[in-house]
């Protein structure tokens, strides 16, 4: 599985281009960190990357997973995972449930969901917290949880948005081998947009700076 | 200075605030809670055989048994049911399909703007108009004339229908659209955008991820509103005077039929019918919890399934379409009041006039000029009341540094969740024999009942989302708490204050039951003028009257809207209105 992205940029109506025309190949299992100043449009990158740009947006270029081209379909048929900051775990449904809601629909039969789930959670370490309300747990756990509910969909590839910026430093590297371990056994690219140097530096994998100058890139 | 920053502080021996606390305690509980549950008691007594007023003084069932044996009363609680369920379920389904296909699409000041005219709206103009519109001499009918080839209006029951269609159309045209707003408003509290992407990367489409996630997030922040559409739709007078089946009528419109009949004996039936009225709204209240409970265990067995096949987007189309038409058909009502005041001669099938004519407007003295004199003096009588007990209580609130209790919020809806026909006739007994009613003064403060609620509601919002640095810099400077409120706070909320009157305005104009009972039939009012005018044959003069209905409370938005633009005009940070506007 791996991740291409040829000549992608963004606009919003009709300014200029947020940022050059991006050229991009991420192997599978491999971590690529995008890195930048604050508002040049990491987050909108992502979002074109996953298809969820806002209205007003237009993009050019294009994305492929493993050779496919998913540019035209609409998100929820791309395969493409998200990972927020602020985990945005729904909060009407319980813990579990949410985990419920990511895990794909290959898994049939409530016993064997169920069972998809109480393992998900386990790997978590979150076992036995299938009824507790996500507004309850800590930092950490709500961004396992996330993880989980992420990668229960089985998704082709992953997006990660400031992933680990709200945790404090001890739970961030703990996080980070977690969520870089589940990247690498299932074999699938993942691009992260980070503020933070240690991030990067973790992912082993390589950085990219995103500018306005057209002629750098 | 040191005695501002005490008050800041909030450490004064004296809680601060506590006098004015007490004040919007007691005119709350003696003005409005008091009288509702009295008027209820009242009420009830009749309807068990107490009405001393005429000589009934014994405690019996008799008037239950009269009531049931009334011709039409099953056929009538059947309407009630089939119009007051069927329009709350129809105008929340349409609500929340538009909400989710246009959300993101539309911006919600945009949206807000589409709706204010049909909130500003009262629901006696609207079905008059609606009436106009949907009768076979109605424009509709006028449109089909060439193709269908009709030479004559044809005999067709399109308003008034025995089924109540027509009825629910017109309580449509006014609830779609605020629970419209009332979705709006419960959206922005949540993350929309990013549920939406985190569903749709996980496979599930947009129209899906709308049902299984955003809308159980909005469910609770809108259901007191939705009983409060629930409440109004089963106990609806005006507009089902006007659109509703005549023989037999929903219960609300019978009661009023015997409470105004000429045989007083007819009083105690007419209020053991009051009371099913509330028992009516209870157990759909209750109803309403169990489809909740219900829903909720459906939701969960289908999420857990994980199904990401369907695609709710035709619903959602499908839905909004459904929206517009019904908007359209509330819009050309509108129109059709302004035309046939205007209208002198206009014969079949014409789409307009042949010849106008301002006449039906020319005088002034013979009605329209009393009515409409006294709508203004109730309007702005019973708002300036709301908002300053609105005001207050936000007011005490700060000084005591205090969230809302649950309770003290649900108090807030009481009025519009108890059936008006159940309360107000209980109340006009007591005022009886006080011998207060038939006054301006009654009707105020009845209106003032049903004006407080949508006040208080309109105005919550935008005062909590308040800058709270401003009172605090204004306190450092050594303003107290009183020049703090009328230097800042208020000035600052002009906009969200102006919004909440002329919502306030809006809701006095509409009451008819209220003006109707409390003021003994003595004080004619816009509204009440044009229920009476609308089942008579002269359109044009009962057109002069609903346009006028209408364009008070579309003068005032107008004028809400205007003044802040003109007094901010050199205040960018107070341009574009608070969360109110």
């Amino acid at each position: 599985m791996t991740l291409d992205i040829t000549g992608l940029s963004v606009r919003f109506r009709n300014e200029p281009p947020l940022f050059a025309p991006l050229d991009l190949h991420v192997a599978a299992g491999a971590v690529t960190t995008v890195m930048g100043p604050s508002g040049i449009g990491k987050s909108t990158l992502l979002d074109a990357i996953g298809g969820h740009l806002a209205a007003g947006f237009t993009m050019t270029g294009s994305v492929r997973l493993d050779g496919q081209e998913v540019t035209h379909l609409p998100p929820e048929a791309r395969r493409i995972g998200l990972m927020f900051q602020d985990a945005a775990l729904f909060p009407h449904l319980s813990v579990g449930d949410n985990l419920a809601f990511g895990l794909a629909r290959e898994i049939r039969g409530r016993a064997a969901r169920r069972a998809a789930v109480e393992a998900a959670l386990e790997q978590a370490g979150l076992a036995g917290l299938y009824e507790r309300d996500p507004a309850t747990l800590s930092g950490g756990q709500r961004a396992r949880a996330a993880l989980m509910r992420t990668l229960l969909a089985d998704p082709q590839a992953l997006l990660l948005d400031e992933p680990f910026s709200r945790l404090d430093a001890a739970r961030r590297a703990a996080m980070r081998d977690f969520a870089f371990a589940h990247i690498r056994d299932r074999a699938i690219p993942a691009l992260m947009v980070t503020h933070d140097p240690a991030d990067a530096e973790a992912t082993g994998g390589p950085v990219l700076s995103l500018t306005t100058d057209i002629a750098g890139g | 200075m040191g005695a501002a920053l005490h008050a800041v502080s909030g450490v004064a021996p004296s809680s601060p605030g506590r006098a004015l606390r007490l004040v919007v305690l007691l005119a709350v509980a003696g003005g409005v809670i008091l009288p509702i549950l009295a008027g209820l008691w009242e009420t009830a007594r009749a309807g068990f055989g107490i009405l001393p007023a005429i000589g009934a003084e014994h405690l019996s069932l008799d008037p239950w048994r009269m009531l049931a044996d009334l011709p039409g009363l099953g056929t009538s609680l059947r309407l009630t049911l089939l119009t007051g369920l069927g329009a709350t379920a129809l105008a929340l389904i349409l609500a929340a399909g538009t909400c989710a296909a246009l959300h993101g699409r539309m911006s919600v000041r945009a949206g807000g703007r589409l709706l204010t005219p049909f909130l500003a709206a009262p629901h006696a103009a609207v079905a008059i108009g609606l009436a106009f519109v949907l009768s076979p001499s109605g424009w509709i009918a006028r449109a089909l004339a060439p193709l269908a080839g009709w030479d004559r209006p044809p005999m067709l029951i399109t308003v008034n229908d025995p089924w109540g269609g027509a009825l629910i159309l017109g309580l449509l045209v006014k609830e779609v659209p605020f629970l419209l707003l009332v979705m709006l408003s419960a959206l922005s509290q949540i993350a929309v955008a990013r549920h939406i992407a985190i569903g749709r990367a996980l496979g599930y489409g947009r129209g899906i991820v709308w049902v299984k996630v955003i809308l159980p997030q909005v469910w609770p922040l809108i259901r007191l509103p939705v009983m409060v559409v629930l409440a109004y739709s089963l106990s609806v007078v005006d507009m089902a005077l006007i659109l509703g089946p005549s023989n037999p009528p929903t219960l609300a419109v019978m009661l009023l039929r015997l409470f105004s009949a000429p045989d007083t004996a007819m009083l105690l039936p007419a209020s053991a019918g009051a009371v099913l009225q509330g028992v009516l709204v209870a157990l759909s209240f209750g109803l309403l919890l169990l489809v909740e409970r219900g829903g909720k265990r459906v939701g969960l067995w289908w999420l857990r399934r994980g199904g990401r096949g369907l695609s709710a987007e035709p619903g959602l189309m499908l839905t909004s379409g459904v929206t517009a038409t019904v908007m359209i058909a509330g819009a050309l009502g509108m129109l059709a009041l302004v035309v046939w005041s205007l209208a002198w001669r206009w014969s079949w099938p014409g789409m307009l006039p042949e010849s106008w004519s301002l006449r039906a407007w020319m005088a002034p003295g013979t009605g329209w000029g009393r009515a409409l004199w006294h709508t203004v003096l109730l309007a702005f009588a019973t708002t300036g009341l709301a908002l300053a007990l609105a005001v207050a209580w936000l007011e005490g609130e700060d000084r005591a540094r205090m969230r809302r209790a649950r309770w003290a919020e649900a108090l807030i809806y009481l009025p519009l969740l108890v059936p008006q026909i159940a309360f107000l006739y209980g109340l006009n007994v007591l005022f009886l024999r006080f011998d207060l009613s038939g006054g301006m003064a009654a009707v105020v403060w009845a209106q003032t009942l049903f004006v407080f609620p949508y006040v208080m509601i309109a105005l919550s919002d935008p005062w909590r989302a308040l800058d709270p640095g401003l009172p605090r810099a204004a306190a450092a400077l050594g303003a107290g708490p009183w020049r703090r409120l009328w230097a800042v706070k208020l000035p600052v909320l002009l906009t969200p204050l102006l919004t909440a009157a002329a919502i306030g305005v809006a809701v006095s104009v509409a009451q008819y039951l209220p003006t109707l009972f409390m003021g003994a039939g003595r004080i004619a009012t816009l509204t009440t003028e044009a229920v009476t005018l609308s089942s008579s044959s002269d359109r044009r003069v009962t057109g002069v009257y609903a346009t006028l209905q209408a364009g008070l409370p579309f003068a005032v938005y107008a004028a809400a809207f205007l003044i802040p633009v003109l007094a901010h005009r050199n205040r960018r940070g107070l341009q574009g209105g608070g969360p109110g506007a």
